[in-house]
């Protein structure tokens, strides 16, 4: 627990360095929402190849790592179903809607000194930090 | 086929930071942005160490040409319209109520928890309806 930071620090530094080879390799941004977007509704047609072979890898390298390691890393999220149903709603709705999540305007965005990237991060943390109180603290949902 | 490679690569090293990182931990992100309750400051650390590297390869870039051809993506407009903050305020709102933004969800597919497969499969819903929703978002004008 107390070193959460450093493999945070670590898990940092190698997205970031995911997102450079991306950018510096195939000179595109590493946006989650985008990638994934673009094969589901379609517009991403010109380079399907690349965005499921980065879905393939995004995917497939940490099943892989469960499988060699014999089960999930620690997580705990709600049981809530519904509630998981709704937040996946709003989050393919609206990353789609601002052009990016936290990888394209959160990583990507601000590394670039993107005003767009700045603003929607600014956006979408204050937004977090609402949805959170008032699902948490005010009706306890999660 | 070198493009390809290179797309894996990258997504590959992409799913083994966000698992190292603990943003595949929902609890972990939800304490982050707990700013009223038990704060956890573990997420800063993540976004701090992911911008360093992006911040260089930004740098590098100016007046090159990627490695495998092609050109970089042009600077994009600045413009701070309704559908950048109206889509972050609604992508927000899902992110603080599971914990989860789309690329830790699908960095966890492989972890075995049916939740996750559910947000998974709502988010590329909501992805698959955006067009009809920008269409009639931008039918509207902005008031003001």
């Amino acid at each position: 627990m107390y070193l959460d930071w450093a493999y945070g620090l670590i898990g940092g530094l190698l997205i970031g360095g995911a997102a450079a080879l991306f950018l510096l390799a195939n000179g595109r941004i590493m946006g989650a929402s985008g990638l994934l977007g673009g094969v589901v509704d379609g517009s991403g047609r010109s380079n399907l190849g690349e965005r499921l072979a980065f879905l393939g890898g995004l995917v497939g390298v940490p099943l892989i790592v469960v499988l060699l390691r014999g089960g999930a890393p620690e997580t705990e999220m709600t049981g809530n179903m519904a509630a998981l149903a709704a937040a996946g709603v709003l989050v393919g709705i609206g990353t789609r809607l601002a052009n990016g999540c936290t990888s394209g305007h959160g990583v990507c965005g601000i590394s670039r000194l993107s005003v767009r990237g700045i603003a929607a991060t600014a956006a979408y943390l204050a937004a977090g930090a609402a949805s959170l109180f008032v699902f948490r603290h005010v009706l306890g949902v999660v | 086929m070198k493009r390809l490679v290179f797309s894996a690569a990258s997504g590959g090293l992409f799913g083994l930071g966000l698992m190292i990182s603990g943003m595949t931990n929902p609890a972990k992100v939800q304490g982050w942005l707990d700013f009223l309750g038990d704060w956890d400051p573990t997420l800063a650390f993540v976004l701090g160490g992911a911008i360093v590297p992006m911040f260089f390869a930004w740098r590098h870039a100016e007046g090159r040409k990627p490695l495998l051809g092609g050109s970089f993506p042009a600077k994009p407009s600045q413009v701070i319209d309704r559908n950048l903050i109206l889509g972050s305020c609604l992508f927000g709102a899902g992110w603080g109520l599971a914990g989860l933004c789309p690329g830790p969800a699908m960095a966890s597919i492989g972890y075995g928890n049916p939740g996750i497969w559910v947000f998974v499969i709502a988010m590329i819903a909501g992805m698959a309806v955006t067009p009809w929703a920008r269409r009639r978002l931008d039918a509207t004008p902005a008031k003001g």
